[in-house]
């Protein structure tokens, strides 16, 4: 069991309100990301329920438990640092052994999960050494066989694979996806990456400013973003975002057409632009083209055997069933 | 970033280094040398440098007379047992202050180091008079509660130093593995800063050991350290450099050896900090 439930949780340091009063349930068995830019709080909304900080007001239930004051020893959850934050002076076994040591448990249990553990991390090797002798990605797993043994009522993920290389990043976010199919844990996950998000999530939970922007699945956030702030945050490349006479014209404020809705001809089209810089993944081209009377370039997204080049001149029609429009205020259009 | 730097300039610079280094052993030296000869050839005008009957007279004289081992004990357990409790008492402080500072955390540790600023003349007849009025006067106890608060102020600095080396996620991986207060310090943080605690305990050992001002005042003959032992010396009967010497090289000696060893951590431990 892991539902968490936050109710009214605002935190202040000192006289900055960094999050004021937000409320949020995390069902059990769901696999959260909370995601957002540098400093919007989401680190710290993780650190509240793990215990680490004191809420300034609200209450936070885990399993319907008032937990608001419980010292994160006693919460029943397991976290994993960005730092991995693992005991350099233990063997990678004693890392492991170490919540399972502070909770007293039987010796020959301990050894059980700690081997099992070991085996589905692919740490049965490196047991006897030392988190200094490993590599980035196997002290990461150390981390998460710590917390797994413990086998808690949830996992506090805080931006985990952030120090570690991109090729290991997709890895060890598949292990990670995969260990919560497994396990059917309740999950909490930090990141500012949105692809992590997208790819991993049961439920994003978009922040900026300590405010929680949108709630949902990542689908209905690409589909259905509730403002212009998730718009321009969730899908890579961003959305395009217009505003102006273009705008105007569907009766908005600002109109978000992402870099997938966009059809190319050589010939005719509702814009006419030039090719600026193309970025070539592959699979996938990405055109920045200038449009005459844009402010920005826009985004377009091609398959990977179109071949435009610096200069050339191309027309774009976006695909308007897939337009978002925006108000003043910056709200979707329904 | 390497800097190119001529013979000459290598010479010369050793040479002046040999020549400070020498300036500032040759005291040492010197009592040592002194504590070998008679008491004739230690006050003799000209000095003699090496050129005298060696003899080690002086240690017989000095240990029938003076119990050494008595002394030595006495400066164990003080050095020892100052440093145990001072250890004691500064790592929770430490703790608290590098990883729960509080807005006054840095005026409390300014305002712990500034009591080593005042002479400690200045409270010697109140020290006195509380000693003598709680029976504690010439007790290794007694001694033992002076040197542990005359050197708590550097004990906890030093440390503090060395938490704040330690990333506090560690600390927070530990709570969140369900470690009590106490075990998060005895498990996690303690055996990650041994290196400094070693220093710490090293220099305080250090310390404890050479204090004269309040193990002069405060002892007569049962709890008396080996810096009475020197002073014992120095006076009633005139000045007999050889045996004072000889009582010199004796006190020093365990501390000299034992800093001799000991140089890398006590290096590291003075120096810690200074470069990141």
């Amino acid at each position: 069991m892991g539902r968490i439930t936050l109710d009214k949780v605002s935190k202040a340091f000192g006289d900055v309100e960094v999050i004021p009063p937000l409320d949020l349930t995390i069902e059990d068995g769901e696999f959260v990301v909370f995601v957002g830019p540098s400093g919007c709080g989401k680190s710290t909304l993780l650190r509240l329920i793990a215990g680490l900080e004191d809420v300034s007001g609200g209450e936070i239930r885990i399993n319907g438990q008032d937990a608001t004051q419980t010292p994160p020893a006693k919460r029943g959850l397991a976290m994993v640092f960005q730092s991995y934050a693992l005991y350099p002076h233990m063997s990678v076994r004693k890392n492991i052994a170490f919540p399972m040591r502070m909770a007293g448990m039987p010796k020959d249990e301990q050894d059980r999960r700690i081997e099992a553990a070991a085996k589905a991390l692919n740490l049965t090797d490196y047991l006897d050494r030392r988190p200094g002798q490993l590599s980035g990605g196997q002290r990461q797993r150390v981390a998460i066989g710590r917390a797994i043994v413990r086998e808690p009522d949830a996992f506090l993920f805080d931006e985990p694979l952030s120090n570690l290389d991109a090729a290991l990043r997709v890895g060890m976010r598949l292990e990670i996806s995969e260990l919560h199919k497994r396990l059917t844990t309740t999950m909490v996950y930090v990141t500012h990456d949105q692809v992590e998000a997208m790819t991993m999530a049961d439920k994003i939970v978009v922040l900026q400013a300590g405010r929680i922007e949108q709630v949902g699945s990542p689908m209905e956030l690409y589909r259905s973003p509730r403002n212009v702030f998730v718009a321009g945050f969730i899908g890579s490349p961003k959305m395009n975002l217009l505003t102006g006479p273009e705008a105007d014209k569907h009766s908005a404020t600002t109109i978000g057409i992402r870099p997938e809705h966009i059809a190319i001809s050589s010939d005719a089209g509702a814009w006419k632009g030039t090719v600026g810089v193309s970025e070539h993944l592959g699979s996938d081209t990405f055109f920045h083209v200038t449009v005459e009377g844009f402010h920005d370039p826009l985004t377009v997204r091609a398959s990977g055997e179109v071949a435009l080049y610096y200069g050339d001149t191309i027309y774009l029609t976006p695909d308007l069933t897939h337009l978002h429009r925006f108000d003043a205020q910056g709200l979707r259009i329904a | 970033m390497a800097r190119s730097v001529s013979t000459n300039r290598k010479l010369v610079t050793t040479f002046f280094a040999w020549v400070v280094g020498l300036a500032i052993f040759f005291p040492i030296l010197w009592t040592i040398l002194t504590s070998f000869k008679t008491e004739a050839q230690a006050i003799a005008d000209p000095p003699i440098f090496f050129n005298f009957h060696w003899t080690l007279e002086n240690y017989v004289t000095v240990q029938e007379r003076s119990n050494y081992f008595r002394h030595f004990w006495n400066s164990v357990v003080l050095s020892g047992g100052s440093t145990l409790l001072g250890l004691i008492i500064a790592i929770p402080a430490a703790w608290s202050m590098a990883f729960v500072p509080s807005r006054r955390t840095k005026d409390i540790l300014m305002w712990m180091l500034s009591t080593k600023m005042l002479p400690p003349v200045g409270v010697l007849v109140p020290m006195y008079l509380i000693f003598r009025n709680l029976g504690l006067l010439d007790t290794q106890i007694g001694l033992v509660i002076v040197l542990t608060l005359i050197n708590l102020p550097i004990i906890v600095w030093m440390l503090y130093t060395y938490f704040k080396e330690i990333p506090g996620e560690i600390l927070e991986a530990a709570r969140m593995d369900g470690a009590t207060l106490r075990s998060e310090i005895l498990y996690v943080l303690t055996p990650m800063a041994i290196p400094g605690i070693a220093s710490t305990v090293l220099l305080n050992i250090i310390l404890a050991w050479n204090e004269a001002f309040w193990t002069l005042n405060l002892t007569a003959a049962k709890a008396a350290p080996l810096t009475a032992f020197i002073a014992s010396y120095s006076s009633p009967e005139g000045l007999f450099y050889a045996k004072l010497s000889a009582a010199s090289t004796m006190a020093i000696a365990p501390i000299l050896i034992m800093g001799w060893f000991s140089q890398k951590q006590l290096v590291r431990g003075l120096t810690f900090g200074a470069v990141k």
